[in-house]
């Protein structure tokens, strides 16, 4: 095909084929990589601010929390404990707590009391140590008008000087710990997973920062550190000058560090040992109820049994841990024989009813 | 062994050679390419908060790009399919362009995931524990890997044959060429189903979307081709048919057509059966609840396209000018259908109904522009290599020519 052609030019056009090494040419040849280097080590200059403790052998090396031994889990805790001390000078009590035999975690969420006060929201923050700065919080609480249960309808910045305000109802969303969780399915490293005892959690040093899970989860619970966690400094204090909470577990509220996901896990440092979770503990008006689904006796089963619950989304499909109940009239102005309808089906107030009147 | 090595050293010799258009070409490319890795390591140091990413909008441009690409890089099975079963063999050499197209393609692919990672640092983490088959992320990886080195091989060995002027063996390449056509519709089909399958994005949960993809890479991708094809021809003295182009401009309107059939399917089912779900669409479209940031971006796309497919049914595409600019018109106008209209869309309103938008950064943008320069760097190279192989320029030593070779002089 090409015999014919010359390869030293001859008119077929600017094209030299190999380079052919002068002096001059390897002049220019140095010249450029050296140039080549200086540009690129100007371009990587920011590199130097790196964390160095970020990137240790030893945390390249370690394992997938389920694949750990407890000898390596011993290992791997007293380093995050030494991380923790000289980061926030405080000596935490750090453990890594297993799930408990014959439970299964469920919540119930009475939205006839919920009065919209946001004490859960910040209640979270703190016993999970959620990063300040950015500010990173796993429950949103949403203002909702009477009438609908649509959350697209939903205020999520409300503010006003006291709640709640008459004409609305609150719902705050969190995790639902879905029994059929989307977000464990797409994760492509495992992640994170479902425990026993239906919580999902995340190991924060396996996460590779994807955000696939973020996508998939139809009830936006999910949390990625876009930077590094941020605390506010208390200089005056020599003790644990970040404020942050001692009790931690490696699968929940142990400070998470850039990149990785998190979200909530319905406290297991605290429900595992038998407390209940923080956001629970701090609702003024008990609107918040927890407990073993699986002990009919508990508080959550017999609301299961005895209310008329509701899950959100449920055509999603990921039949959530979550539930939410109405346990007042409702709506709450309107007395309930104003619902009382005839046999021909329930309707609501302004909803005009077709067919079947007389 | 020794002969191959050889060669890829005698590549990389040639690579540096050309003209000043090509020395200046290859210098801007650089450094856009060092932009990118400036603004990149500070994103490694900082994380992704030097994007303008959000909880709400947490995919953004990367993925955009990565989808796109995706889709140019199946492309290459459009010049390989009339080539190897309908047997046009003239445009034989055509289907390596394509192919290396695929390679580097492919590569930018990868390098949009990795920086899209938050924690780039544990990439292997996906290998100690893949979860096959359950995420679809996995798939792509092993779509996409396997996808990178079919096409690696095939135009590799195609190449080295020329160079050696050996014979291809049918053996060694046209099993592959085959494999390579059905999983090149693989890639796309499971890089939409990453979408697709996530039952809380309803704007994503439309069965339409993989062919839809598959429809708009095989407009964007040739499109893509015939501009390459055309540099090649007035650069170098590789001889392209106006024929070779007048079978992608084919390629291209009836993909482009069928890409405009789909998109309108999709519009009538959302619009038309008014379903609760179709917020994104309504706010990708017309804005919603004062929102409004993609609006322009969807209709320029859509305006875009129809300008496009206009010339390439009228006579005019028959004119080279014309036909490059409906070729550039469909390469952005799809860039924008893909990117803006069909990852970022999908996350507003967010599953809770809030309303947050999303704005690319400098940072994020320069380390996609440095990406794509990286691409095209390789692109370049691939290119720069191959015409003089294929056009019996620079051939093995060990082959009698009557050409000497200027290269043999250098260092081992
Ligand atoms: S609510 Fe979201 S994050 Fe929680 S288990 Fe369900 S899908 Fe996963
Ligand atoms: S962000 Fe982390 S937890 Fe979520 S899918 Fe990716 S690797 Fe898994």
């Amino acid at each position: 095909m090409s015999a014919a052609n010359n390869p030293t030019g001859g008119g077929t056009g600017p094209e030299p084929v190999a380079p052919e090494v002068t002096r001059r040419g390897f002049l220019r040849g140095t010249l450029g990589a050296v140039g080549g280097v200086a540009a690129l080590a100007a371009a990587l200059s920011p590199l130097k601010d790196i964390d160095k403790e970020d990137y240790t052998l030893e945390k390249f090396l370690q394992k997938h929390y389920k694949e750990m031994t407890p000898e390596e889990m011993k290992k791997v805790l007293a380093r995050i404990r030494k991380e923790v001390e000289r980061e926030y000078k405080l000596s935490p009590h750090l453990r890594d707590v297993k799930p408990i035999d014959g439970v299964q975690f469920g919540y119930a969420l009475n939205l006839g009391r919920c009065i919209g006060c946001r004490k859960c929201v910040y209640a979270c923050v703190a016993e999970n140590n959620q990063s300040r700065s950015p500010q990173i919080q796993y429950i949103r609480v949403l203002e909702m008008p009477r009438g609908s249960v649509d959350i697209e309808r939903g205020n999520h910045h409300y503010d006003r000087p006291t709640v709640p305000d008459e004409d609305h109802y609150y719902m705050p969303i969190q995790c639902h710990q879905c029994a059929n969780p989307p977000c464990v399915k797409v994760c492509p490293v495992e992640a994170t997973w479902q425990e026993p005892d239906g919580v999902t959690v995340i190991d924060y040093d396996w996460c590779i920062g994807c955000r696939y899970c973020e996508a998939a989860c139809p009830y936006w619970a999910r949390r990625f550190n876009f930077t590094k966690p941020g605390f506010p400094r208390d200089e005056a204090k020599s003790e644990n000058p970040c404020g942050l909470n001692p009790d931690m577990a490696y699968l929940s509220n142990r400070p998470r560090m850039r990149g990785v996901m998190e979200k909530c896990h319905f406290c297991l440092q605290r429900s595992r040992e038998g407390r209940r979770p923080a956001c629970l503990e701090v609702c003024p008006v008990g609107a918040r109820k927890f407990g073993n689904l699986l002990d009919p006796d508990s508080e959550v089963a017999r609301i299961l049994a005895e209310k008329h619950v509701f899950v959100l989304k449920q055509e999603v499909g990921t039949l959530p841990r979550f539930f939410y109940y109405f346990d007042q009239e409702y709506p709450r102005d309107i007395p309930l024989s104003a619902f009382k309808t005839s046999a021909t089906g329930p309707a609501l107030p302004g909803t005009p009813m077709t067919g079947g009147e007389a | 062994m020794k002969e191959y090595f050889r060669f890829l050293g005698r590549c990389f010799r040639v690579s540096f050679v050309g003209d000043w258009r090509y020395q200046l070409w290859m210098l801007v490319l650089t450094f856009v390419v060092l932009l990118g890795v400036n603004a990149y390591a500070k994103q490694f140091v900082h994380g992704l908060i030097e994007t303008g990413m959000t909880d709400q909008v947490s995919w953004g441009l990367y993925i955009a790009n990565f989808t796109y690409l995706v889709g140019m890089a199946a492309a290459a099975v459009m010049l390989v399919i009339p080539v190897y079963i309908y047997r046009k063999h003239e445009l034989h050499d055509l289907v390596i362009f394509g192919e290396l197209f695929a390679v580097a393609a492919i590569i930018m692919c990868l390098a949009f995931v990795n920086v899209d990672l938050g924690r780039p640092d544990r990439f292997m983490h996906i290998f100690w524990r893949f979860n096959f088959p359950r995420s679809m992320l996995t798939w792509d990886v092993v779509a996409l890997g396997g996808y990178l080195l079919l096409n690696l091989h095939i135009c590799g060995y195609l190449i080295y044959c020329s160079y050696r002027k050996r014979k291809p063996h049918f053996v060694f390449y046209i099993p592959f060429v085959f494999v390579a056509i059905g999983w090149a519709v693989s890639i796309h089909t499971v890089t939409a189903f990453l979408y697709v399958g996530l039952g809380g994005r309803p704007f994503w949960n439309s069965a339409i979307i993989a062919p839809r993809f598959l429809a708009s890479a095989f407009a964007a991708g040739p499109a893509f081709i015939i501009i390459t094809l055309q540099i090649i021809r007035r650069t170098t003295a590789y001889r392209i048919t106006d024929e070779a182009l007048a079978l992608l401009r084919n390629i291209v309107t009836v993909a482009l057509a069928i890409n405009m059939f789909l998109l309108g399917c999709e519009l009538f089912t959302e619009f038309y059966t008014h379903s609760a779900h179709m917020a994104s669409t309504v706010y990708l479209f017309f804005g919603l609840r004062g929102y409004h940031a993609l609006v322009p971006w969807i209709w320029t796309s859509i305006a875009m396209n129809l300008v496009a497919m206009v010339i390439l049914f009228l006579p005019l595409a028959r004119s080279l000018k014309y036909l490059n600019l409906a070729c550039v018109l469909m390469i952005v106008g799809i860039w924008i259908e893909k990117g803006m209209g069909l990852i970022v869309p999908a996350f507003i309103p967010s599953p809770l109904g809030e309303m947050v938008e999303y704005k690319p950064t400098l940072n994020e943008i320069l380390v996609c522009l440095g990406i794509w320069a990286f691409g095209l760097l390789l692109y370049t190279i691939f290119v720069r290599v191959t015409v003089p192989v294929l056009s019996g320029r620079l051939v093995s030593d060990q082959v009698e020519t009557s050409g000497a070779h200027p290269a043999r002089s250098g260092a081992s």
